[in-house]
């Protein structure tokens, strides 16, 4: 399977390429347009802050490839975010896959949100064998409201949406890469997707 | 819900863990990578890796040692232990570390914590404090607490998290060793002070100490070492307690 990791300099991937690895699958880091239109999925990753992340993303021309690739597409973090059509985070403009957006936790909690939650209301092929109230770790300031779109959510001040899927695109919120054996399997769904 | 994180910390010299870990079915005690695949079967949320090499050259082997854990291990793991510069950090995540912890460094140039922050976000910069309580006020102490300093805790909690750390890992001096429970008083003043989460650390002893620093310490995660390293309390064991006494815990 030609697996691509799209690479614009946004935080630590080097987990994501040992996740695939475990898995048994190589998975390749690239910014080249051309190899991320040819390859078969396409994982979109991204960790730190929304707004230099887009920046790095318009300064390589991949905010306008990646809104019209036709493979399966998994932001994950960050990368979901990015898709979403805005964040309140440096107040910066998405790349509108998903039609929903971007909030700050609220005080009232304490930010980030770390550690392990649940995932519920389980829709997608993306979540096949993974359970209502599975656990997933996520490290976050910021979340995606939920929406119609929505395949999965979590409980954090608000419920929101901790997945997200439209047509090829898929975002999780959650860190599959360090989410256990639920984790993996998930990302074992999207091979197979 | 969010749950309540269990950790183990793991420390290493020269790549390799010390302490003696007396760990079931384990050919090679002293690999941090068999350990840290067997943590993340039996339970553990996250690890603590603590290097305490003394030279940096013997530092160098703690990337390998991240590299591999990184491979191997499906669970997030934070990195500590004399890291002073951002190119050190830059180094420990390129390795897959997810979080490195920042301790001394931070007290003797605080604006390090900015600097990490701008340059790899929150989420990924712990500032470790160690402290001990004199005469009823808590102060800060510094390489691996054994120099005092007239940083207040409290103070430098605040300022850490003003600075834009992500987590705090503190340490009580008073009771680490000791087995006598986790310093459940301070913590509870430091997580209504800043709105960060917080890792209770120094003390473990029993299950019933687990309990109290997530009720009567309001600790987002528990860290502790011996106790798990020798088997004397499975992580699965405490995790089951803790959720029969209503905190809730992966299972």
């Amino acid at each position: 399977m030609n697996l691509k990791i799209v690479n614009y300099g946004a935080g630590n991937i080097k987990s994501i390429q040992f996740a695939f690895q475990r898995l048994g699958y190589h998975a390749v880091l690239t910014n080249d347009a051309n190899e991320i239109i040819k390859a078969d999925k396409v994982i979109f990753p991204g960790v730190g802050e929304a707004s230099s992340a887009m920046k790095k993303l318009k300064e390589s021309g991949l905010d306008k490839i990646i809104p019209e690739l036709k493979q399966p597409v998994l932001g994950i973090c960050l990368g979901m975010q990015l898709m979403c059509h805005y964040t309140e985070e440096g107040n910066t403009e998405g790349l509108g896959v998903f039609d929903t957006q971007v909030k700050r936790f609220s005080n009232t909690v304490k930010v980030p949100q770390m550690g392990w939650n649940t995932v519920s209301n389980l829709k997608s092929d993306l979540f096949k064998d993974i359970k209502e109230g599975d656990y997933m770790y996520l490290v976050h300031s910021y979340y995606a409201v939920n929406c119609e779109e929505a395949i999965a959510t979590t409980d954090y001040e608000v419920e929101y949406a901790s997945a997200l899927e439209n047509d090829n695109f898929f975002g999780v919120q959650f860190h599959p890469e360090k989410s256990s054996k639920v984790g993996e399997k998930l990302l074992q769904n999207f091979l197979e997707l | 819900m969010l749950t309540k994180r269990i950790i183990p910390c793991l420390d290493i010299k020269d790549g390799r863990t010390v302490k003696g870990v007396n760990f079931v079915d384990l050919r090679d005690a002293g690999d941090p990578v068999a350990l840290a695949k067997q943590y993340a079967d039996l339970g553990a949320d996250e690890l603590v890796f603590l290097d305490i090499s003394a030279t940096q050259e013997k530092r160098r082997t703690m990337h390998d040692m991240v590299l591999k854990v990184a491979e191997q291990v499906n669970i997030p793991f934070t990195v500590g232990g004399g890291i002073s510069t951002v190119e050190d950090v830059d180094d420990l995540l390129h390795c897959g570390a997810d979080k490195v912890s920042i301790n001394s460094s931070a007290v003797k140039r605080p604006q390090l914590i900015n600097e990490l922050v701008y340059k790899f976000g929150s989420q990924c910069i712990v500032v470790a404090i160690d402290a001990k309580q004199i005469e009823g006020e808590w102060y800060v102490h510094l390489a691996g607490g054994t120099i005092p300093t007239d940083v207040k805790l409290f103070d430098w909690a605040r300022e850490v998290e003003e600075r834009g750390a992500g987590e705090i890992l503190f340490t009580s001096m008073n009771h680490d060793g000791t087995k006598s429970g986790f310093a459940n008083e301070a913590l509870a003043r430091l997580s209504e002070l800043v709105n960060i989460p917080i890792i209770a650390s120094g003390g473990a002893g029993t299950v019933q100490h687990f309990v109290d620093t997530f009720k009567d310490g309001k600790a987002d995660a528990a860290l502790a070492a011996s106790v798990f390293h020798f088997g004397e309390i499975p992580i699965m064991d405490l995790k089951q307690e803790l959720k029969q006494q209503r905190i809730p815990v992966r299972i």
